[in-house]
This record gives C-alpha cells, structure tokens and sequence, in this order.
C-alpha cells in the first residue's frame, strides 16, 4: 500500500522522525516498508535498511521563487521572459510553459507568481523525455538568451507526470525558502500481510506509528456538517441475506457539482496510486484509502427514476441463477449463485464490495448522491473475485476483512468530503441496516501469558500501555487484564487463539529486540535418529568416495521424457503416473516413475563436456495408488561411462567404464554396508542390454539391477561416444537388509602361503561357479580366492577359456606346512575337474 | 721415518688430483692396497728395534688413518658432487598441471543440508521426513489456513488429478506439511501427556511459480519444530541466533522481524547481519547489510491443538528456511536454476 508521509501527517505528529528509522521501526514491527520514494526530501547517504528511489531536492539549488514579471521573448513567439526573484537577486529565466503566457505583456505582477525554481547544477526529472529520467541542469544560450535556471513542472520535480505547465505555489510561500520544506513528500510502500488488513489504510498505519512511537493519534475524522433534512424516506434497505452482507449504510448529499477536485487532492490520490476522476468519485475514494472503508456512489436521481418516481429500495440478495450484470469496466458478467448483488426493484445495481454497474454510476450530470458503506462476508468476495476474475481497490479490502463499523464512519466521512469538494447540503443521518452486529470479543490475559509464551516478564500496567495504544479496551480483571477488542479489527478470536492474538501484539510494540534471546530450557526429547536417512548418508558417501557426482534432478517431468530410457515399442507398465491437474510447463506435468530417466537426462547434458560420466542420484519415485496419496518409493540410480579415470596431459588409464566397472562400483559399496551372501544371476530389464544385465538377490529379494544400458535406449539420447552403464537400487529394501553391525576378523599373526592356479574350462561356464567350489573346498584354511586373469585363445583350445586365481592359504594359530597345502590344493584340483570338467593349466 | 712423511704427502698429493669415483679407487688400491707403499712401510716395522717400534708403529697408524679420512671425504665430496649433477638434471616442470583424480561429491544443496540438520542435531533436533505428496488439510487445512483463506495467495499449489475435490491431493508447498503428521506420531505415545519434540523436517516442495533465475517449481526446505511445555519466544531468538552463529559465523549478529505465518503467532522473519560485508552494506544485501534467512514463529495454538498438543498447557516454535537461497548466498550463486541442472561445470565446484 502507498502511504504519503504528508497525509500520515494528518494523523500523527511526525516532527523530528527521521524517516528512514520509522520506516524501519514499521517493517520491524510487521509492517514490512518494501521502498521509500522522495519526492524532494533529504535521502539517507550510505546504509539503505529499505530500498530507496526518488529524488531529493537540494535546498540550496531547488527554491521557492517569485515571478514579479513576464515578458516577451525577442526571437520565440512560443517562450517568455520571466524577471524572477529567488530570494536573494532576481533573474532573467526562459521558459515555455503555456500556463505563463496569460501573464505576457502585463508588466509588474501583483501579487506576483509563486513557482519552484531550479538553479544551475540542481538535479531535477528531465521533463522533455519519456518516462522519468533524472538529469541536472547545466548552463546553457536558447535562442541567443544566456540560460542557467529554470521554472519547473510537476514532472521536472518528480511528484507527478505532469508537464503541460509549470507548478503554481501557494500564495503564501516565501521566495528562498528551500522547495522541499514546503513541497517536499516521501511514499512508503508498506506490504500488507493478511493479519493487518485493519492497516489497509492512512489512519491505520498512522495508529500504528503512534503506537509505536509513543506519539498522540488524532481522532478519526468522522464528523459530517449535515444541515439538510432528515433522510428518513428518502431511501429504503432490504438485505436478503445477512450472514453474507451483515450491514448496510447510506447516506445522501443533494446539489454537488461535479468538477475536479483540489490539486492537492488529486496530489494525495495519485501519490497514493489511484487517478483522480472528479470529485465525488475522488471523495469515495480518499475515504476509503484514509480509513479502510470502500464506499459506493449512486446518482440518486437515476434510482428514483428506476423506482417510478418513488423513492428507491436497495436490496442486496444473492444472484438468480443466469442473473447478469454490466460491470463499469464493461465486462458483462454472468453471476454465481454466491456473487451477491446491490439491487433496486428495477434490477441489480453492482456486485456488492466488488465493482458498480453501468447504469448508475455517478456521470458528469449527476446533482444528488447516495453514499454506500457496507460490510460483506470476506470469504465470499473471494471466492467471487476468483470466479469473476476480477480485483479492485474496494475488493482488495472487503476480501480481507473489514469491520462493519467501518461502515457509517466511511459514509459520514465520504459525504463531508463530498460537501467540502463539491458543495451541496448533507442530509442529517443515515439509513443504518445492521442485521447481524459483530461479537465484541473479550480475551483475558495474565503476566503468566507473556511469560509463557514470550519468555519476558511484563506488567499489567505495560501491557495495558501497549494495548491501549492500539486502541484495545482494558480493564483489570483478578490478577491479569479484561481486554476488549476494537471495532476497526477482526483479527483477534477469543479463548487461548486471542491469547496468542494478544501477544503478537504485545511483542510487536514491546519490540521484539527487546525480549532476551534464551536456550531451550525445556527436557530433550528422546533421541532415536533417522535410520533411513543415516543409510542414505552412507550410501552417499561411499558412492562419493568412488569418485561418483550426487545429482539433484527434477522430480516432475513428462511421460514422453520418460519413455526414452525404454526402448521404441517397449508396451506401457501397469504402473499409472501421478499427474498434475494443474501445468504450469509442458515440461512438467507429472511426477517421475523412474530415477534412471531423471540420472540419465543429467548425463546427457553433460556427455559433451566430460571424458568421463559417474553420476548418482537417490530419490523418490512416484506411483499412483489405490489410496488418496501415491506412492513414494526410494531409488538409488548410478550412471557411469567413458574414461574410469579423468582424461589428463599425462598418459592416463584409459580404461573405459564397463559391465564389470559398474558391477565393481554396485559389489563395493554392498560390501561396505556389509552385506555378503548376495547373488548375482542374468537379469532382463528393458533398458539394459540383454545379455549384459544382471541382478543382485538377496535369498528370494531383488535388490538391484545393473548392467549396460541398450543401445536403443542409448540412441534415445546424445551421449556422443558414451556407452553408458547404470545400476537402479531399491533402497527399500536395502534398509531391510543392511545389518546394523558387523563382526570383525582378526589379523593372521602366521605368514600365509600364496599360489596361483590356472584352470581351464568350458567357454559356458559361469566363472562365478569355479569361484564358489574352490572356496567351498579349501574351507576355512583358504582365506582368500582372486580372480586375476581370463585368457583365450589358441593354446588353450577353441570354445575353453582359462581361469587364473590367486589363491591364499591361511591357519589362524600356526603357520601352514608345505604338505598340508599341498594337499588342500590337490582336493581343490580333485574337484574342479571331476565336477566342472577343468583342466589344470601347465 | 721421514719416509712416512714422504707416503702420506704423495699419497694426498695424488688424491687431489682424483676427479671421479673410478679413480678414487684406484687410489685406494694404490695408497692404501697390499702393494702400496705404506702398507711395504707397515710391514717392515717388524725390522725395527725394539725401542724404534713403538714410535714408528704410531706414526705409521697416524698416516694410515688420515689417508682414510681424506679418502671418505674426497668420496663424500664426489657423492655429492654427482647428486647434484644427477639433480639439475632432473628438473621437472612444476607448472604442469597435477595428474586428474576421479573425485567425487555430493550436490552443494545436499551438503548444505548435511550442514543445516548437524548443527540443529547438536541441539538436540532429529531428522523426521515426511511425503512430498500431500493433502489440502495437511498442507494447509490444519496449519491454520481455512479454504478460501487470504494467506493461502501466498502459496500456488500444484494439485493432483484424481483427487477428492473436498480435500485435494497437492505436492506440498512447504515442509510445514510434515508438522501434523510428526506432532500426531508423537503425541500417539502418550496421548494424555505427549513428550516433548525437537525436530528438523528437510524436504523437496513444490510451487506453481514460473521459472526463473530466483524462483524454481521445485525447491528444498528445512523445517524446524520445538514443542514442550516451557517454550518461549525467547528460546526462539536464541536457538535461532545460536544456529545463525554456526552456519555463518561465531560473531554474526540476527534480528528478528514481525511477520506473518498462518501456522505462527506470533511469527519474525531472521535476518542476518550480511556476511559478505559485515553490514557495511555491499550488493549482497542490496545495501541493506542484513539478509533474510528464515520465518519463524510461535506454533498457532490451532496448529497444537491439531497437533494433539493442549495449547492451554504446550507451546512451541516452528521455523523454515531455504537451502537453496542459504548457498546461494554463502557462495554467490547468481542463478537458482543451476541446481536441478546439474552441469558438471556448475557441480565440480563444491
Ligand atoms: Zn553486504
């Protein structure tokens, strides 16, 4: 909300503030200042603690000057000559503004003109370019006349985008004195949350500030100099429905003329962001921009037309089903059975709160007015606003409540306004509908409270101070405080809620620097951790350590991106999508199924820039379920490929990542979670290589899958060379398997013997097989068994391969003989070549 | 024996003018080997007299020791005389740049969060994770934000299809959402007297936001939450400040604002005093030398009472920040869009 420092002045006394501290006492007491705009004051040097703009007018350079004479221009008929006193000397100032030239010729002016003048060097808006451009003002011959100074517009001075003419001073205004001690202004932009939408106002920021200030709050102007007849019978009011529309008031002011309203009104709208429009419109809505409350004008005399020359009835009513009306920003409307209407008995008037209609808005022609201030049920206008689309000032504040008090004392103040700007004669009274009055709400608090809940020791009497600044009612009742809430808010609710509604209130003006910061003092719950995100954590971690990037990756994306990691014609899984009802992005329009889509997205945007691709991701990944909420099962995705290690200047490793690299990676990081007791045996997998593919089961369990990915899934991406592995990980069921803890070895104290043996075997036989019998075989007297080589080729025979392992032969309390190893051997050789047919290799 | 006299100054003689280790020993072979002439000298001593022995035997061992300290060290001094000839020849080129390793690292909003829930489990908070896909009254409903309520503006949600349209399934907003489920698992221990709960809720969120280089669809939060039946505002601002202290650092000064949350009452924005230039006021903070970190705020006595907390005799504070803005701002990430992209250049750096 725009908030003119000079209408606050109306309210509050503001003498010695600097401005820069008020504005940041309000944001830290929750009226958060977003921007301080100058027209004309001093700005702060140095620290900002708000954002600033504007401009500042130099006392010395911007001063109020008076033109004694203007005079014709020698060579310009469109110029004039102005001699101008600026308090000191007088000057020859040019200037073209069509609002001197009634003043040509005339010779001395008395009493002469009072204007702002600029002198050489003095930054000002340059008023010839579009937009607001500051400039500064340099020495300058027009038209064969030494020019250094000058006359300025609204706009050159930054407090309008007028330039037709120069600004006129008020007659009363000395020559000399500094423009911005007379002229000079500052908007706060104040950012108002839904629980101060009482502040929604000039009076109600002014409340706050003497509040928070300590200064006096002038009274709320709601006096009216009515000295026309009673409005009894002018006017009659019939509300349909109260719960929606629980008050309704309306006041008359008969023979107005319309015109425009005073410039410094119009000043003080546009400051506050709103156009001037005339001033009966304009006076509805200073009301309401000065006390909170929107009010509605009706030309009277079109709904005495409308009632057959009778005086009209107002009804407000719910909207008849196909009902609609045309609203002033010529949208017709079609209305829900919610929107509640302002009717007559000839039809609907406006939308009640939100917008008038066409028909009876006050024109140019209008002689008599009928005021409007109502109060409507807040969620409604929402939920009218978002069904209508529709917003306006009015609608901003009756949708975040305003109280129906607000209602008389809106109308009162309008039609003073009105009889002010517009002349005319106010009838005495109003017509007052008030079906359902508020709740006067009462809350009870202690000391105990603000220790309880601020951890501060407070009095009654400060708490009383507080709150009574704030306008609450408060009475001492047994060893705390009745207080009674005002009837300009509805944000306080009664019980332990108003409690708490009490003590914001009482901690923001107290100050919340001023409540001590302290440590817990309460018991430490028990501590039980997070198993599942400590796994994770390891899981992380030994994944980092083995040189692999943790990617974060988008969890919604689209079914089509999806499906690249399957190969074309893959048929669709029974698994549905969790998809959004709401797109804000082609992009994204569903939650992810598969990490591996996600992962290999990340590694395709990076297979041009690296030699070498190692990325994981854990996550979640979504399926729609029989329940209201989906599925959120956690997936650990690892992509690898190209180089193992990073390519560099010196002549590296060059191994490229393989089915047995990833394997490595995936046997790795089990072993470190301590889990043994694996199998691996070929799996099937859409996006994976048939026959290079494996899975890893636990007993009966899937753990993972892992393996190359298929070259139609790879040409689904741009991966440049890669070839890609990858490994998907259910982390599910990694939780349920990892052992808390496991049983160390102890280190053989007794040297071990070492051989190798080369055994060779059928081409079909899975490796993993002789592996397993020799371990089987050399029992616990064989501590290790490693596969060192894998060789073919001629000399050992088409469709045979040979095996070399490495084998290790340990006794845990004494060191082995030569003949007992020798024996073991034997056994191991015994075996392999009775049951897998192996031959020894010489 | 002027003799020996003569042996050894031939013999040094012959040592000075030796230039490699191969002609050293030679030396040695002729100086002090079985021919040479000081060991014939040794042998004749036998000849002498009694009474000439003891003297002559001395001074003979007197020539043989110095001819062995000047051989060690005409070869110590040749040692190291082909070192250092043997090291300026191989001199490297240290500028060459260092071999590649494969390393490899978390994502910087996982290791801010690492960072972030340590610090809070020092103090006693635990980890509790709750589902990124939630229900209008979990997410808002029972956080004190009422259907067609202003406050529920401030957050576009992105809804599910197939949802009951009295209770619409959303992707939470924020990690706020996991409050209710959290409160209610642990007043379930004891419904008649809850324990106490000290807890930190990280979590990915989602908003119906378009896309920009300061706003994403999807982004991390932290929550925190303290329930107990002595719990201030002032062990907000302290454990607030205490976690400020940490994450920035020791002597970073917070303030705190009010503001305003459906789910708090009252409820503060912290600030901190800017790290980047002690509060001097520097681009950062936009000149302000503050930045905005967290919200905060007193658990609203609905969001207790439907938590299973009795707000008459329970109190608590709630707190939320983001991780994303909290790198952003210790390394002065310009674009927030660089995380979920995921660009190798943009990763390696952490
Ligand atoms: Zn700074």
């Amino acid at each position: 909300m725009k908030t003119p420092l000079s209408w606050l002045k109306d309210f509050v006394d503001l003498e010695g503030i600097n401005l820069e501290e008020l504005a940041h006492t309000l944001t830290v007491a929750g009226l958060e200042v977003e921007e301080i705009h100058y027209i004309g004051l001093p700005m702060p040097a140095g620290l900002q603690q708000t954002k600033v703009s504007g401009l500042s007018w130099d006392p010395d350079k911007l001063v109020v000057a008076e033109i004694r004479e203007v005079g014709p221009h020698p060579n310009a008929d469109r110029l004039v000559l102005c001699r101008l006193f600026d308090g000191q000397q007088e000057h020859t100032v040019l200037t073209g503004a069509p609002n001197l030239f009634e003043y040509r010729g005339q010779g001395e002016l008395k009493p002469p003109l009072k204007v702002a003048y600029a002198k050489e060097g003095a930054e000002i808006y340059d008023g010839h370019q579009e937009g607001m451009h500051k400039t500064v003002l340099k020495r300058t011959k027009i038209r064969g006349v030494d020019s250094y100074s000058m006359v300025c517009s609204e706009k050159e001075l930054g407090i309008s985008e007028e330039h037709e003419g120069i600004l006129f001073l008020p007659a009363e205004t000395v020559a000399g004195t500094p423009l911005a001690d007379v002229l000079g202004d500052a908007v706060l932009t104040i950012a108002i949350t839904p629980n101060i939408a009482r502040d929604a106002n000039i009076y109600g920021v002014a409340r706050e500030i003497a509040a928070l200030t300590g200064r006096a709050l002038k009274p709320m102007p709601t006096e009216v100099q009515a000295a026309g007849p009673k409005i009894d019978g002018a006017v009659k009011l019939d509300i349909k429905d109260s719960e929606l529309n629980p008050r309704f008031v309306l006041g008359l002011i008969r023979n107005v003329e319309i015109k425009p309203s005073p410039a410094w009104v119009q000043q003080r709208l546009r400051l506050a962001g709103m156009r001037p429009i005339n001033n009966i419109v304009d006076a509805t809505n200073y009301a309401m921009l000065e006390l909170g409350e929107p009010l509605h004008a009706f030309d009277y005399d079109v709904l005495v037309q409308r009632a057959g020359g009778k005086p009209p009835t107002i009804i407000t009513r719910p909207a008849k089903p196909g009902e609609t009306l045309t609203t002033l920003d010529d949208v017709e409307r079609k209305l829900d059975d919610f929107t509640v209407l302002v009717c007559d008995t000839a039809g609907s008037l406006s939308i009640g709160g939100i917008m008038g209609g066409l028909e009876s808005e006050v024109t140019e022609a209008t002689r008599n007015v009928l005021l409007e201030g109502a109060s409507w049920n807040f969620i409604n206008v929402r939920k009218t606003l978002v069904a209508q689309r529709m917003s306006s000032e009015a609608a901003y504040r009756f949708s975040r409540g305003v109280h129906p008090a607000m209602a008389p004392r809106g109308v009162s103040r309008g039609l003073e306004l009105m009889r002010q700007w517009a002349g005319g004669v106010v009838d005495a009274g109003l017509v007052d509908e008030y079906p359902r009055p508020a709740a006067v709400v009462q809350v009870h608090i202690s000391p105990a409270d603000a220790k309880r809940w601020l951890g501060v020791t407070l009095t009654n009497e400060q708490m009383t101070g507080i709150l009574a600044s704030l306008g609450f009612e408060v009475t001492a009742e047994g060893d705390g405080l009745s207080v009674t809430v005002p009837d300009h808010r509805l944000d306080i609710e009664t019980g332990v809620v108003g409690k708490a509604d009490l003590m914001e209130e009482i901690a923001r003006i107290y100050g919340y620097d001023n409540i001590p910061a302290t440590r817990i003092g309460d018991p430490l719950p028990p501590q039980h951790g997070n198993p599942e995100l400590e796994l994770e954590e390891r899981v992380k971690d030994a994944l980092a350590r083995m040189g692999i990037q943790e990617v974060m990756t988008y969890r919604l994306t689209t079914p089509e991106e999806e499906a690249r990691r399957l190969p074309p014609g893959t048929p669709p899984d029974d698994k549905p999508y969790v998809k959004l009802a709401n797109v804000i992005s082609q992009e994204r329009t569903v939650l992810r199924k598969s990490l591996l889509a996600s992962v290999l997205e990340i590694a395709e945007r990076n297979a041009r820039l690296r030699q070498r691709i190692a990325l994981f991701e854990i996550g979640p990944v979504f399926h729609a379920s029989e329940e209201t909420l989906p599925d959120e099962l956690s997936r650990l995705v690892v992509v690898l490929g190209g180089q193992q290690q990073p390519a560099g200047w010196h002549a590296a490793d060059s191994a490229a990542y393989d089915f047995y690299a990833a394997k490595g990676v995936l046997a790795e990081l089990l072993a470190g979670l301590g889990l043994h007791d694996l199998s691996y045996e070929p799996g099937t997998h859409p996006s994976f290589h048939p026959g290079k593919c494996a899975r890893v089961l636990a007993g009966e369990r899937q753990l993972a899958v892992f393996g190359e990915l298929h070259p139609q899934v790879q040409g689904q991406y741009d991966l440049g060379a890669h070839t890609l592995q990858a490994i998907t990980l259910n982390l599910e069921v990694l939780g349920e398997l990892a052992p808390e803890r496991f049983d160390s070895r102890p280190v053989p104290q007794y040297p071990p013997v070492i051989e190798d043996l080369a055994l060779v075997v059928d081409e079909s036989l899975p490796a993993g097989q002789v592996e397993a019998m020799i371990a089987q075989t050399g029992g616990n007297l064989l501590a290790g068994v490693s596969l060192f080589d894998v060789f073919r080729g001629d000399k050992i025979g088409a469709g045979k391969k040979s095996l070399a392992y490495q084998l290790t032969y340990q006794h845990p309390e004494r060191t082995l003989t030569d003949d007992e190893v020798a024996k073991l051997r034997e056994r191991i050789v015994r075996r392999v070549t009775q049951e897998l047919g192996a031959q020894l290799r010489a | 024996m002027e003799n020996l006299q003569t042996i050894r100054e031939q013999a040094l003689a012959a040592l000075n003018a030796v230039q490699d280790e191969a002609a050293l020993e030679q030396w040695k072979v002729a100086q002090m080997g079985r021919n040479a002439a000081l060991t014939q000298a040794m042998k004749s001593l036998g000849q002498l007299s009694a009474e000439e022995r003891p003297l002559a035997g001395k001074q003979a061992n007197e020539v043989k020791l110095a001819l062995e300290a000047a051989f060690e060290e005409k070869r110590a001094a040749l040692e190291g005389a082909r070192l250092r000839a043997s090291l300026s020849s191989e001199k490297l080129d240290v500028t060459l740049p260092g071999r590649p390793l494969p390393l490899g690292r978390l994502h910087p909003i996982t290791q801010t969060l690492r960072r972030i829930n340590a610090i809070f489990a020092q103090m006693g908070f635990q980890v509790y994770r709750s589902r990124d896909v939630e229900t209008d009254e979990y997410n808002f409903l029972l956080l004190n934000f009422p259907p067609n309520h202003p406050a529920r503006e401030m957050q576009d949600s992105f809804y599910v299809e197939g949802g009951d349209p009295e209770n619409p399934t959303l992707l939470r907003t924020h990690t706020s959402a996991g409050q209710i489920h959290a409160m209610r698992e642990y007043a379930a221990k004891d419904p008649g007297n809850p324990p106490p709960i000290r807890i930190v809720l990280p979590g990915m969120c989602y908003r119906f936001e378009q896309v920009s280089s300061r706003s994403e669809v999807q982004f991390t939060q932290v929550e925190g939450l303290a329930v107990g039946e002595n719990i201030t505002f002032g062990d907000l601002k302290g454990t607030l400040t205490d976690f400020a202290q940490r994450f920035f650092n020791a002597n970073v000064r917070t303030r705190f604002r009010a503001s305003h949350f459906p789910f708090t009452e009252p409820s503060a924005e912290m600030d901190v005093e800017c790290f980047v230039c002690g509060g001097a006021g520097c681009s950062v903070c936009k000149h302000s030398g503050w930045l905005e970190i967290l919200g905060s705020g007193m658990v609203h006595p609905n969001v207790l009472r439907n938590g299973g907390y009795d707000p008459e005799k329970y109190s608590g504070f709630a707190f939320g920040m983001g991780p994303e803005r909290l790198t952003m701002l210790r390394y002065r990430i310009e674009d927030i869009r660089y995380f979920w992209r995921n660009d190798m250049r943009f990763l390696e750096q952490f």
